[in-house]
């Protein structure tokens, strides 16, 4: 079983993202340590790109800033180097095509396996486009997980039986964003993914509350948030880590009542 | 031309969000059936005709050929059609399109608001709904286009994000369609974004390649040298190639935006100073920096103010088969003032970038050769602007 099915092992899994460099990379490492302290099951570090079209506003703006501050890809595997001395959570990095192809993807990936991320998502890699990273992603022992949306339907049996990790289920049509309802029939998604795999599913996009949280890890194995998280450290800045902490926290019991 | 898979060469394919695929899929299904219907293509035959005012004529510039002293220069009039630009091409074939899917509302990305206008007009005629994302750096740079798709009923949404371009209003129309799909038809204005579109906005294009080729035929009893068009996603420039990529004897020339230069940070020029990478559904060149962030680009031309070139070009490029050259912003201008006062016409500024390169090539070439000018658009929408960068104080 790969690092990232493990972050499934104990329960229902409460799964953190953060963009990278946001403010700056010292409020990040900081950021990742509280959120595995309030018990994160696996960490999202999202590498920024110039232009996010899977993204509503409030990760555009994070990748503004976090560009704007001057992080590169390369700082954040420096980033991540020291992160894994003393963090064990499983990591996967949240990017979009263009930032692991134009560093060279087999460079990029082989770096991953070095400094211990476990997995790659990709929003704007379809299953049609897997190809592209996915035999280098096997080779260097990484999850390519894939995504289902509302709207997958009929692709949701290919895509669950090619997935790597965990498959990630996006709640609602539309970009990240936080929302007060989800609305979407995530019953007869994940009953489609079980039937064809075995790994674990969690639910993300629109989920801030550990109510929200709850219900999605009730219905799947998890919950997945980051604009929520995104939220806090735009408003807290440098001194975000204890309330993303403290966040983490409420929304892992909410998880775990699921 | 176009692999099953969306390929030209390496570059193409469908990079977008799970939740766009089974719509581009469907998109692709439908495409595959209406292109071969009788009844479809007699009723956009009709549309082109009646409405567009097809066929755009071929316009030999006999002024502009006696003054550059070479080779016999032709205007392709796309700038005569409905609306004033060859956009209304595609406009009309993806809303028909639309239409027939069911579809009620188109949404469209709009650069210098000729595509914008495009969709709001064939929106308004076939009783569609219809939201435009523009920039709002173009918003400014062309606002009479932004009132006129207000007039025409559609909402147009200032796109503030990135640095208020085209390629933003890609990225926020893409996002729009993200969260409506069932009812919106995303009517993308170039031949870029993911598979199928590069090929459909070409095939309902290349009606421009098609014309020309019978028209020089009819006046000049033979194939034209050299091809020229102006290229930022690149569908005027397949338009009028498309159907001389199998005629070896004839050069064709996609002339990029160079802004201040190539050689500096504010160009726009994709071959000339991008390499490959994937974005906006699509693998192809684009404008980025070392750790693929895409480059924050600039043209005087809005219309070619973008950091990408469709997979078609790029794959054209690969194999020689076309020829991409940079037009910078003063080169452009000039044109745009040589062709206003030769021959009174006022082309766009992004037509401007490929008479600038004609203007070049023909002093250098025989009096019996021909280059054909694709004139992709009008100017009026530009010459608030040309005024000012001339150092006038005029605004719209």
């Amino acid at each position: 079983m790969s690092n990232l099915s493990k972050a499934f092992d104990h329960g229902k899994a409460f799964v953190a993202f953060i963009t990278c460099g946001d403010p700056d990379l010292e409020t990040t490492a900081a950021c990742v340590r509280a959120m595995a302290e309030a018990g994160a099951d696996l960490i999202e570090l999202g590498i920024p790109f110039s232009d996010p079209t899977a993204e509503g506003p409030v990760i555009q703006s994070a990748n503004v800033r976090a560009l704007s501050g001057g992080v590169t890809t390369e700082k954040i595997f420096e980033l991540v180097r020291e992160l894994r001395r003393d963090v064990t959570v499983p990591m996967v990095f949240m990017t979009y095509a263009n930032v692991v192809y134009s560093y060279g993807a087999e460079k990029f990936i082989s770096i991953c396996r070095e400094i211990g991320v476990d997995g790659l998502i990709l929003p704007d890699v379809p299953y049609e486009e897997r190809e592209e990273f996915a035999p280098l992603c096997a080779q260097y022992g990484l999850d390519l997980v894939p995504l289902v949306a509302p709207t997958s339907e009929q692709r949701i049996a290919k895509i669950a039986r090619d997935a790597q990790g965990f498959v990630y289920i996006v709640s609602s049509l539309g970009v990240t964003g936080v929302r007060s309802k989800i609305t979407s029939d995530i019953d007869s998604v994940v009953s489609l993914i079980r039937e064809n795999t075995d790994l674990p599913c969690a639910v993300g996009f629109g989920i801030s509350t550990p109510e929200q949280a709850r219900a999605m890890a009730a219905k799947s194995d998890g919950a997945i948030v980051g604009s929520a998280i995104v939220k806090l450290i735009a408003q807290h800045g440098k001194n975000a880590a204890p309330h993303v902490g403290a966040y983490v926290k409420a929304m892992k019991d909410g998880v775990r009542q699921a | 031309m176009t692999n099953p898979n969306g390929r030209f060469g390496v570059h193409g394919g469908q990079y977008i969000p799970e939740t766009l695929m089974n719509a581009v899929q469907e998109l692709e299904e439908a495409y595959n059936y209406y292109k071969n219907d009788p009844a479809f293509n007699a009723e956009l035959e009709e549309l082109f005709t009646e409405y567009a005012n097809r066929p755009s004529r071929l316009y030999y510039a006999e002024k502009v050929t006696r003054d550059l002293g070479g080779a016999k220069i032709y205007l392709k009039r796309e700038d005569l059609n409905h609306t004033g630009a060859h956009k209304i091409n595609n406009v009309l074939g993806q809303a028909l399109l639309a239409k027939k899917m069911g579809k009620t509302r188109l949404i469209a990305e709009t650069g210098a608001g000729q595509h914008g206008v495009a969709t709001a007009t064939a929106a308004t005629l076939m009783d569609m709904e219809c939201v435009v994302f523009m920039g709002e750096e173009d918003t400014k740079r062309q606002a009479l286009n932004v009132y006129k798709m207000r007039l025409l009923g559609a909402e147009v949404v200032p796109v503030k994000t990135g640095t208020a371009t085209l390629k933003d209003a890609v990225s926020e129309a893409m996002r729009e369609w993200t969260s409506r799909i069932s009812d919106t038809h995303y009517c993308l204005g170039s031949v870029m974004g993911p598979h199928p579109f590069p090929t459909i906005v070409r095939d309902f294009q290349a009606v421009i390649s098609k014309e020309i080729k019978a028209q020089v035929l009819q006046k000049e009893g033979r194939l034209p040298d050299v091809v020229l068009a102006c290229v930022g996603g690149g569908s005027n420039a397949i338009g009028a190639f498309y159907h001389f990529i199998d005629e070896p004897s004839v050069r064709l020339i996609g002339c990029e935006a160079a802004g201040r230069g190539v050689d500096t940070f504010e160009t726009a020029a994709t071959i000339a100073t991008g390499r490959l990478g994937i974005f906006h559904g699509m693998k192809s060149y684009f404008c980025q920096d070392e750790f693929g962030q895409i480059a924050p680009v600039y043209s005087i031309s809005a219309g070619l103010d973008y950091p990408g070139i469709g997979p078609e070009h790029a794959w054209l490029h690969d194999t020689g088969r076309a020829e991409y050259v940079p037009v910078t912003d003063d080169e452009a201008v000039d044109a745009f003032e040589y062709l206003s006062r030769m021959e009174g016409i006022i082309p766009a500024i992004e037509s401007s970038h490929a008479m600038a390169h004609a203007m070049r090539l023909a002093p250098a070439m025989g009096k019996d050769q021909i280059i054909v000018v694709n004139l992709s658009g009008r100017g009026d929408k530009d010459c608030a602007a040309i005024a000012r960068y001339r150092g006038e104080d005029l605004h719209e």
